[in-house]
């Protein structure tokens, strides 16, 4: 097992949320998982399984109608879930830091890649103008790309999907954050760029120590970059452990059934088998056993 | 092999005046009747381009495209409308391509009397209510909008609305890219399941490989408007020929743990160029 040896990093404990615009339907249900120092944990499931959720709840995010109804974030002993708004925020950035999905609405149209790269630099880690071009400069061959000078100084739209997600994980990992949340930071890429960007995220990872809480929807990109992972279904943790161990020897049925449906190119007829439909009744009535006991459970 | 219903030669496309720079440079490809072929790439690699070119939406520059022995690269409006009906389309969106102001009873009737498919609404409706059932809807689609639709529901809309004009051709660009994985599985194994029963051909437009794998005998391997490589499906896959394919199969993530996989093959850094 891989299981974290010390503290982790980040202990997310219990954490349930509840969305007010849908009769309080819930939308995590009391989801546990801690990501260890320098551990890439994948977060997996498909579209409403709370993926969003929880990335959304560790970054202060979460929209207006969905309330956090209980549990912790626990990351470097204090719950995040609790600290204020400026407290929250000395902490994001600096030791949070986010590689979003679409690094084409991430970055803003109107500024030059130097300016975006500098100001959390400046903001985030006191650097002064000409160090924060220096640093930004030097992130970006971090990142692999030859020519620094000619990204910092394009606006995003001349910049290729790639880059621009390189720009984004340079400026992320620039940070020297302790955490870095990679919210899908590969669905909108082809798979050769997909590729380079998962082994920059490794590397620099590696490199940095930095503990990753890798979002994806999946199981191929976690199998190759996530040392333990979460697997959700309707806001519910299905199965969790080594990613070796679950993608080898799935435990549960929803899990082996999300394998199954995974198409793979070295063998034929595959990918074309959903979700059994006993699985999902199965799943639903575990969900509503759930939901019915975890009154009692959290008084006893 | 099957006999050829689709096939198109030396095929140039250029948008715009830029002549000089086709998106398309000389593309050959046959499909076969009841075949289904799939049209691999990477964005820019004219995978959607060809796909629009081999149903008239776009004007090719030079090169031929004959369909079922006639030779329809440059036919009128009034022949097009009767091919309209023979070769239909699948889109990527359907949120986009279904009308949400339309119920998906008239999305799916409305054709059927145009191409005289049917006589009157009623014999229509009772076409549509074959076809939903057999795309797995219920019949009670019919009233609701595309918005009320799940993305899964959506895109059975956009095969039921293809396939109810009993087409001998239908291209299908990027339909499962957005959906998830068990949902993906089930419209998959319905298009599958559809080619087989009405014998139709189908060219799978994905940048998917593994997606490719699972429904089609052949594959195109497009790069930057040219294709590099094409096959059965099953020598493609296990023993590539161009460079090209064998980068693209490498740089697809199976689910098994392999901790050489990430720093092996040439998904190298041939990157940083905007």
């Amino acid at each position: 097992m891989t299981a974290p040896k010390t503290m982790p990093r980040l202990a997310i404990e219990d954490l349930s949320a509840i969305s007010l615009r849908d009769g309080n339907r819930p939308i995590l249900r009391r989801v546990s998982l801690d990501v260890g120092l320098g551990e890439v944990h994948g977060l997996v499931g498909e579209s409403g399984a709370g993926k969003s959720t929880i990335a959304k709840a560790i970054l202060g995010i979460i929209p207006s109608q969905v309330r956090i109804a209980g549990g912790k974030i626990g990351f470097e002993g204090r719950d995040l879930l609790t600290l204020s708004g400026s407290a929250l925020r000395a902490v994001l950035g600096r030791d949070i830091a986010l590689v979003p999905q679409d690094p084409t609405t991430a970055l803003n149209p109107s500024r030059r890649i130097d300016a975006q790269m500098t100001d959390g630099l400046r903001l985030k880690r006191g650097l002064s103008a000409k160090e924060a071009r220096l640093r930004a400069h030097s992130l970006l061959e971090e990142v692999q790309i030859r020519d620094p000078d000619r990204v910092l100084a394009s606006y995003p739209h001349q910049l290729s999907g790639g880059m621009r997600q390189r720009v984004l994980i340079a400026a992320a990992f620039g940070l020297e954050p302790k955490l870095v949340i990679a919210d899908e930071p590969t669905t909108a890429l082809d798979v050769t760029v997909q590729k380079q960007i998962l082994r920059l995220i490794r590397a620099l990872q590696e490199r940095h120590g930095t503990s990753v809480l890798f979002v994806s929807h999946d199981l191929g990109v976690v199998a190759k970059i996530c040392d333990r992972v979460t697997v959700l279904y309707m806001g519910k943790v299905v199965e969790q452990g080594a990613t070796a161990a679950v993608l080898a020897a799935p435990r549960h049925a929803y899990t082996k059934a999300l394998l199954a449906a995974n198409p793979r190119y070295d063998r034929p007829d595959t990918g074309l088998e959903p979700t059994p439909p006993e699985v999902i009744t199965a799943l639903r009535a575990e969900i509503a056993a759930f939901d019915a006991g975890s009154g009692e459970a959290r008084d006893g | 092999m099957a006999d050829d219903l689709l096939v198109a030669r030396g095929l140039v496309v250029s948008y715009g005046r830029r002549a000089a720079a086709p998106v398309l440079h000389d593309v050959d490809i046959r499909v076969g009747k009841g075949e289904t072929v799939g049209i691999v790439g990477e964005s820019g690699s004219g995978k959607t381009t060809l796909g629009r070119a081999l149903l008239g939406l776009v004007q090719p520059t030079a090169g031929s495209i004959v369909f079922d022995g006639s030779d329809i690269t440059a036919v009128d409006e009034h022949a097009r409308r009767s091919l309209r009906r023979r070769m239909q389309m699948i889109f990527q969106d359907p949120m986009s391509s279904l009308n949400p102001r339309h119920t998906i009873g008239r999305i799916l009737i409305e054709p059927l009397l145009l191409h005289g498919l049917a006589d009157n609404r009623q014999a229509a409706r009772a076409l549509v209510h074959n076809v939903l059932d057999r795309v797995g809807l219920p019949r009670n689609a019919v009233d609701r909008y595309s918005f009320e639709l799940s993305g899964g529901q959506r895109q059975r809309v956009g095969i039921a609305r293809a396939v109810v004009l009993r087409p001998d051709f239908v291209l299908a660009d990027e339909i499962v890219s957005g959906l998830d994985v068990s949902t993906q599985a089930q419209v998959l194994r319905l298009l599958k399941e559809l080619t087989g029963e009405m014998h139709l051909a189908l060219a799978f437009i994905s940048h998917d490989l593994s997606v490719v794998r699972s429904i089609c005998q052949r594959v195109v391997v497009m790069r930057e408007g040219r294709v590099v490589e094409e096959g059965a499906c099953e020598r493609v896959f296990s023993a590539p020929q161009a460079d090209y394919t064998r980068m693209l199969i490498d740089a697809i993530p199976l689910p098994v743990v392999d901790p050489g996989w990430l720093n092996r093959g040439s998904a190298a850094d041939t990157s940083a160029s905007a």
